[in-house]
């Protein structure tokens, strides 16, 4: 930035001009602060400024026993609270080692593909809430999050902040009819989709909008350690549930799609999304034809003290890798606590790909971006 | 039809207004009146703060409607809405904004603490950076309490801020004799918030554990 030449035209003196978007800016999704400067329009510098809503997660869990943080977890990224507490379940799990059920397995699926619907539907409602159609897609992705959110909290008694897992298992079996009542909420998915499609992927706005806005290339993408449907809007084919076949994703056939020889730029984040919902509801149909009454709950103590070890257990968040990394040092509670948080590592490349662009794409680029901010500042 | 005495203090009987009605005119108070429409158009600021404020837009949202109590007209900016919903965790760095966009809130205006976390800090309250609760520095109309509280929770308490508003006397409520009420910004010194709280607003409560005053007294003459 140093270097920056301002346009100077006979006569006319110009200057940067300064601006301070945030913490309290309806584009921020949340409390988040950019310090832009701009030439004119266009960003010539950006800082993301963050640390609003740092709520010391990670320190209070390290005095409260293991289990007790699990309703922490909920309240990382509140709007995917069942894969906050899968990821932190399988780093605990590989400290205490233990089976898991495997009507838990399926449960445990069933709720991490439902949430990212959850996840999905309401980004891409807040994306094009940014391009400035103001409330209505975004009232139509809340329709759909409702009915999800119902399934929820007949499952485990809140809408938001589920806490329904546990190490080795989950809390409580579904109720009774909770997946013939699961299955008609995912057989009615894809019409909305379709419909939503029709209205948002060809929109001449969105396109014109989003396209060739926010490139981020492969490698750097890479480099910068971008996790999620991120990285696979910039080409890169990774996903970590075919990586690492957490839980019982080997058992499922689905496709991770990813934007091939693409320039990774707003619509193909959008569209990423778009796709991957279709999957996750592929997911759903063969984990509901799959899954067998059984016990929930393998059988670990409530309280327990793991020999010295380390763990590291990530789950694919619909936002990317979502890690927990404890450190055991054989109390009942961890000795380091540590949570690797997609969206804030998501974050570090806003300003690669803002600068050059116009400020209102750097709302954009931002939304596309998918941060919650309980996860950035934990 | 009679519509129900909104003004008893005006020594009307039952049959005499009755009979002034069907003439078409209806006896009432200015402040019944103002109240009436204050209460049904209260203007919220778009201000969300965490994991509450998504289900501040849930209600906000078709399923279950805010604009049936006429709220719906949210407004991202503090000099256009009456009323600010803290839906979520103040930390010490947020603090002041917070502060700073109440004071810029035109009269008359009022505060919905939302969540355990703005009523004394909820799950984080042993947190370093966590403040426990927002009313130490903002006077709060309506505690909420839920983590999070549900849609239907939302509307609840924008009813009992409705009702709160309909008793409002024009005449002496400071919101209206007073002009716009500006409460001091805390700073953040680095190691905690100065000042701490806001006597004005919030008073620390008495130390049940604290020694009586003449026990204290004697061992200090002794
Ligand atoms: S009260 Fe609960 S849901 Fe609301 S902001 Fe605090 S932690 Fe989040």
């Amino acid at each position: 930035m140093p270097n920056y030449e301002l346009i100077q035209q006979d006569g006319l003196e110009t200057s940067l001009l300064e601006v301070s978007m945030g913490p309290h800016h309806p584009s921020t999704h949340g409390v988040f602060r950019m310090d832009v400067k701009l030439d004119g329009e266009t960003v010539v510098d950006l800082k993301p400024v963050f640390g609003y809503l740092h709520r010391n997660h990670e320190k209070l869990a390290e005095a409260m026993s293991y289990l007790a943080s699990m309703p922490f977890t909920d309240r990382l990224d509140y709007f995917n609270s069942m894969t906050n507490n899968w990821a932190y379940a399988l780093a605990a799990e590989q400290l205490i080692e233990i089976e898991i059920p495997e009507r838990a397995e399926y449960l445990r699926v069933i709720m991490s593909e439902l949430t990212r619907l959850v996840n999905h539907v309401s980004l891409v409602g807040f994306f094009v809430n940014d391009l400035g159609a103001l409330g209505t897609p975004l009232l139509y992705a809340f329709r759909e999050r409702e009915k999800i959110l119902d399934l929820f909290e007949q499952a485990s008694g809140a809408r938001m902040m589920c806490n329904y897992f546990r190490f080795g298992g989950l809390r409580c079996d579904v109720p009774e009819g909770w997946l013939d009542r699961t299955r008609e909420v995912v057989d009615r998915f894809p019409k909305f989709l379709d419909e939503y499609e029709k209205l948002l992927c060809e929109n001449e706005i969105i396109l014109s909008r989003t396209q060739g806005v926010g490139n981020l290339s492969k490698e750097l993408a890479i480099n910068a350690g971008i996790t999620g449907p991120m990285l696979r809007a910039s080409g890169v084919n990774y996903d970590i549930r075919k990586v690492d076949n957490y839980g019982i994703y080997d058992r499922f056939k689905f496709r991770v799609p990813y934007s091939k020889g693409k320039v990774g730029d707003c619509y193909d984040r959008f569209m990423v999304r778009m796709l991957e919902m279709r999957e996750s509801i592929e997911i759903l149909k063969q984990a509901l034809d799959g899954i067998e009454a059984g016990p929930i709950m393998g059988n670990a103590g409530k309280v327990f003290k793991p020999a010295k070890a380390e763990a590291y257990g990530r789950v694919e968040a619909p936002k990317g890798e979502l890690g927990f990394y404890l450190v055991a040092d054989g109390t009942t509670q961890p000795y380091r606590y540590r949570v690797r948080p997609p969206s804030f590592i998501n974050l570090t490349v806003l300003q690669d790909m803002c600068i050059g662009q116009q400020v209102a794409d750097a709302v954009i680029i931002l939304g596309s971006i998918d941060i919650v901010l309980g996860e950035v500042d934990r | 039809m009679t519509t129900p005495n909104t003004c008893p203090s005006v020594e009307l009987d039952d049959a005499t207004r009755a009979e002034l009605e069907r003439a078409g005119v209806i006896v009432s108070k200015v402040d019944f009146l103002y109240n009436w429409a204050r209460g049904g158009s209260i203007w919220p600021l778009t201000f969300g703060l965490a994991c509450c404020a998504i289900e501040m837009i849930a209600s906000a949202t078709s399923r279950f409607d805010i604009s049936r109590f006429g709220s719906e007209v949210f407004r991202p900016s503090p000099r256009q809405a009456d009323l600010m919903i803290v839906s979520g965790t103040v930390t010490k760095k947020m603090a002041p904004q917070v502060v700073r966009i109440y004071n810029q809130m035109p009269e008359p205006k009022w505060v919905i603490a939302m969540g355990a976390c703005a009523i004394s800090g909820g799950p984080f309250k042993q947190g370093y950076n966590v403040l426990k609760g927002i009313d130490r520095y903002i006077p709060v109309d309506v505690y909420l309490p839920g983590c999070p509280p549900r849609p239907e929770a939302v509307l609840q308490s924008l009813n009992y801020l409705q009702e709160k508003i309909r008793t409002q006397d024009i005449k002496s409520d400071p919101a209206f004799t007073e002009g716009r009420r500006q409460y001091p910004v805390p700073e953040f010194t680095g190691t905690d918030l100065e000042p701490a709280y806001n006597p004005d607003v919030w008073q620390p409560p008495a130390n049940p554990n604290a020694p009586a005053e003449e026990k204290v007294e004697k061992e200090a003459t002794a």
